[in-house]
């Protein structure tokens, strides 16, 4: 579960990123987050795994105040939580194995199960056969299946996804939801940042609205394709 | 255990493999620690063997009263009497005519020439310890010495013994003083070295940080890197200090044996080889250590 409680965030020099932004997301929920650009959306998600601490209010997951959390605990929340980044954060000199085994090699696994572990989760995301390309051999839809691969290793229990369809075409961007779909349906707490109103509304979920920092009216579109 | 050993292998491969991604760097690196550590370990293994021969010496100093060539012995046995008697001088040594001349001969190619010889050229002589050891003592002593009729001359031993140790020991504490110096290089050297490290892989320390990382996983492979490249340096030294005495060797074994010396510089034991390597090693950790507690401070997430 991910509770937010009045939480604020300022940055040095006085800009308000979010103003108040209270809700929650459920355990196992799938929950949309839109806004325009500069609505404060990233700077919500880097609060979850702990990346920014709010000036005010609480951030709950797991029940933990993160707030309150002690740094040498941050890395094992971390872990819980995997995070796609705007930006993907792949490593350029490592391949598509390596770059997915990187969150293993610090967490307590034998080499075999992180080998075997590494190989699920490329498969999962259909990127088993590339394991020996570089990312950037990839395609924009390939490196963001990559960068779910890497947040997906670790069995996380949270996945959060900052515009994970940003710049894909519609056959890569509904093949990348699919995959945040079927994670979903297994338990996984979903939390996506868009601001694709109209991919939105085809999967009818949950949709928390941010403008210029403030949370709008929570909304749960109409029109739902999802099976 | 197994979790911990296997950290551990992780971080010293990734140590190895930050090596030779920047080998030209890295080498630089060694090479400037290992000729650093070479100086006063060069120095420390020239001292040794002098130290070792000013302690096989009375470095406290003698006087040496030589009787007049004609005196009979029972005239230096009273002189030695005499002098016993003397509150200044604490012990008196009688070196007969016969006993120095034995000494004499069983120097190498000396007793060929001795043995030519109608007689003894060499007198009898007193080998005096004096309480007082100050240079104005001595002379003074001295100078009564010569006074005695007896006695036909005086000369001071052991002064330029003396002299040596006190130059063996304003080089020990060169040495030191240049060791320290060299020890702040070296950790300079790793310092900087981590710190490009550091810069150059920026990216995956992010990436490890956010994915979960914890401070110690990621710090581990620079520690290992600066005791990897601290080690090796001093590796250098050893090799540069060995190559060097073995140089040396060969010319002074050219001049010993002229001599009829076995005398050789000896090459650094394997103890000192030991605390050398493990020296530099730790002095390269705590150069890594500095450097990633400033520079891994710097990279977010915290």
């Amino acid at each position: 579960m991910i509770s937010f409680s009045s939480v604020s965030k300022r940055y040095p020099g006085g800009r308000a990123a979010l103003a108040e932004v209270s809700f929650v997301v459920e355990s196992g929920e799938m929950v949309f987050l839109t806004g325009h650009s500069g609505a404060g959306k990233s700077t919500l998600l880097k609060l979850i795994p702990a990346i920014e601490r709010p000036t005010s209010g609480s951030v709950l997951v797991h029940g933990q105040n993160i707030g309150a959390l002690k740094a040498a605990a941050l890395p094992y929340l971390r872990r819980s939580i995997g995070v796609i980044f705007q930006d993907q954060r792949l490593l350029h000199d490592r391949s598509v194995y390596e770059n997915v085994m990187l969150p293993l090699a610090f967490s307590d696994h034998a080499p075999r199960e992180a080998a075997r572990r590494a190989r699920a989760a490329l498969d999962k995301v259909g990127l088993l056969d590339r394991e020996r390309a570089n990312p950037i051999q990839l395609s924009g839809g390939e490196q963001q299946r990559l960068a779910i691969a890497r947040a997906v290793v670790n069995r996380p229990a949270i996945l959060i996804a900052d515009e994970p369809t940003a710049n894909l075409d519609d056959e890569s961007a509904a093949r990348i939801l699919e995959i945040f779909l079927s994670f979903n349906q297994v338990g996984v707490t979903v939390l996506l940042a868009s601001h694709d109103r109209a991919m939105m509304q085809r999967y009818g979920r949950r949709v928390l609205e941010l403008a210029a920092g403030r949370l709008g009216e929570l909304s749960a579109p109409e029109n739902s394709a999802e099976p | 255990m197994k979790t911990w050993l296997r950290q551990h292998r992780l971080a010293l491969g990734s140590a190895a493999r930050k090596l030779s991604a920047q080998k030209s760097t890295a080498l630089a690196s060694i090479l400037a620690i290992g000729i650093a550590i070479s100086l006063p370990l060069g120095g420390y293994a020239l001292l040794e063997p002098l130290r070792g021969l000013v302690g096989r010496i009375a470095v406290e100093p003698q006087l040496t009263a030589y009787i007049r060539l004609e005196a009979r012995r029972s005239e230096t046995e009273a002189t030695a009497r005499l002098l016993r008697q003397n509150a200044q001088i604490a012990s008196v040594r009688l070196v007969s005519r016969e006993a120095a001349l034995r000494e004499l001969a069983s120097v190498d190619g000396l007793d060929d020439i001795l043995a030519t010889l109608d007689s003894n050229p060499l007198p009898d002589a007193l080998i005096l310890q004096p309480r007082d050891t100050s240079a104005e003592a001595l002379e003074r002593l001295a100078k009564e010495l010569r006074a005695l009729p007896s006695i036909a001359r005086v000369q001071a031993d052991s002064l330029w013994a003396r002299r040596l140790a006190a130059f063996g020991a304003i080089g020990r504490l060169g040495l030191l003083f240049l060791s320290t110096l060299l020890a702040f290089g070296l950790i300079a050297v790793t310092f900087n070295t981590i710190r490009l490290q550091i810069l150059t892989l920026r990216d995956e320390i992010e990436v490890s940080k956010l994915l979960g990382a914890t401070d110690s996983y990621i710090r581990r492979p620079y520690y290992y890197l600066g005791v990897i490249q601290g080690a090796l340096g001093g590796g250098v030294a050893l090799a540069v200090v060995w190559l060097g005495i073995h140089l040396l060797n060969a010319e002074i074994r050219l001049l010993a044996d002229s001599y009829g010396s076995t005398f050789r510089i000896p090459y650094p034991p394997a103890p000192d080889v030991l605390s050398v390597v493990l020296c530099a090693g730790l002095l390269g950790w705590l150069g890594a250590h500095l450097s990633v507690d400033r520079h891994l401070r710097e990279i977010e997430p915290h």
